[in-house]
């Protein structure tokens, strides 16, 4: 009997109860995306195994970058202003010349290059003070990364004619190997602390 | 005039049909509840990120957990100081904390995806290194070596000097 009188729900108030929560959703809503550079850190050594020669890498394979307690930058032994870093970083990858103090090529297979002459143990060692700030390490890791990047994408933009983002993985994964120059966070000078 | 009034009334379509109203809402509702990303936290310090052109969209924000560091906010800064703090969650924290932040917040997340675990690092731009060599090296001893420097990305950087 009961049922018969309640043959329907008044959906009337739906369109109100959504738009509340429409309401809410949008007050609540941020669009902006977190972006940032990319990096891993180095784990922490074994103390067991110790650093042999063999492993220890030949000085003209480093590039070194030092950002004193006053954001002066020191590149291979030279005071440079941070716009110099990129087209310095960028000849050290790519050592165009066959210089004797950029880093020593070696030829390697890699895939869809076949043999190639790469820096294969090339690193940018990137070291800073304590009293560093911090929006001035990261321009400087920004310039480096922008270095490999655009020394990347060439390469891409040569081989397939795509830009380096647009690689698939395999592809990606071959021109990092082509140009590999990891960047270390060396341990910071303890100078300009406090 | 005459022949509109005379239409509607004879149809009797005084109203607009609003039927379909409450599909149209749910559709843009249910958009925005699958954009929205509440405010992970309370901020108590003041981050201003740098800038950089390099930055990589963070593709999932699940995986990620956040470290802030910067000076206390006006009002905290005669409780807390002006030094830069780490803010965890809702809380100052010190550096030794960060093992046990790191811990936990691998603990809420599937055996699958504990590897791909990323730590962002929001620290405002003129936070001296000290304090975060100190967070790297502890993030290193807990192991979470994905990282990432938050900024914003610009497509030139202004110089500060």
């Amino acid at each position: 009997m009961a049922s018969r009188e309640v043959q329907e729900i008044n959906a009337g108030s739906m369109a109100d109860i959504a738009f509340l929560l429409l309401i809410f959703f949008l007050v609540t809503t941020t669009m902006d995306t977190d972006t940032g550079l990319m990096r891993k850190l180095p784990p922490i050594p074994d103390p067991k195994t110790e650093q042999s020669d063999e492993q220890r890498i030949h000085e003209r394979n480093i590039l070194v970058v030092k950002v004193n307690k006053d954001n002066m930058l020191l590149v291979e032994g030279e005071i440079i202003h941070i716009d110099e870093l990129r087209d310095i970083t960028k000849e050290f990858i790519l050592n165009p010349n066959d210089a004797d103090d950029l880093p020593e090529k070696i030829e390697k297979n890699i895939p869809y290059f076949g043999l190639v002459r790469v820096a294969k143990q090339a690193v940018i060692s990137l070291q800073n003070d304590y009293g560093t700030t911090y929006g001035v390490y990261i321009a400087v890791q920004n310039e480096l990364l922008a270095a490999r990047d655009e020394v990347r994408n060439d390469l891409a933009m040569q081989k397939w004619g795509i830009p380096y983002d647009d690689l698939n993985d395999n592809q990606m994964s071959a021109v990092d190997e082509y140009y590999n120059a990891p960047i270390s966070e060396a341990e910071p000078k303890k100078i300009g602390g406090e | 005039m005459s022949k509109f009034k005379r239409s509607t009334s004879k149809t009797g379509a005084g109203k607009i049909n609003t039927a379909s109203l409450p599909d149209i809402v749910f559709m843009l509702l249910f958009f925005f509840m699958t954009v929205t990303v509440m405010k992970e936290v309370d901020l108590k310090i003041q981050v201003t990120v740098p800038e950089a052109t390099q930055g990589k969209n963070l593709e999932k924000k699940s995986l990620a957990s956040f470290i802030y560091i910067g000076k206390p906010l006006p009002n905290l800064q005669a409780t807390f100081g002006s030094e830069p703090k780490i803010q965890l969650n809702d809380a100052f924290k010190e550096v030794d904390d960060i093992q046990d932040f790191i811990a936990q917040e691998r603990e809420t997340l599937d055996e699958s995806d504990q590897a791909k675990m990323l730590v962002s690092l929001k620290i405002d731009q003129s936070t001296r290194m000290q304090i975060v060599t100190e967070v790297k090296l502890a993030l290193r001893r807990a192991n979470a070596l994905k990282i990432m420097y938050a900024n914003r990305n610009v497509d030139q950087i202004r110089r500060l000097d």
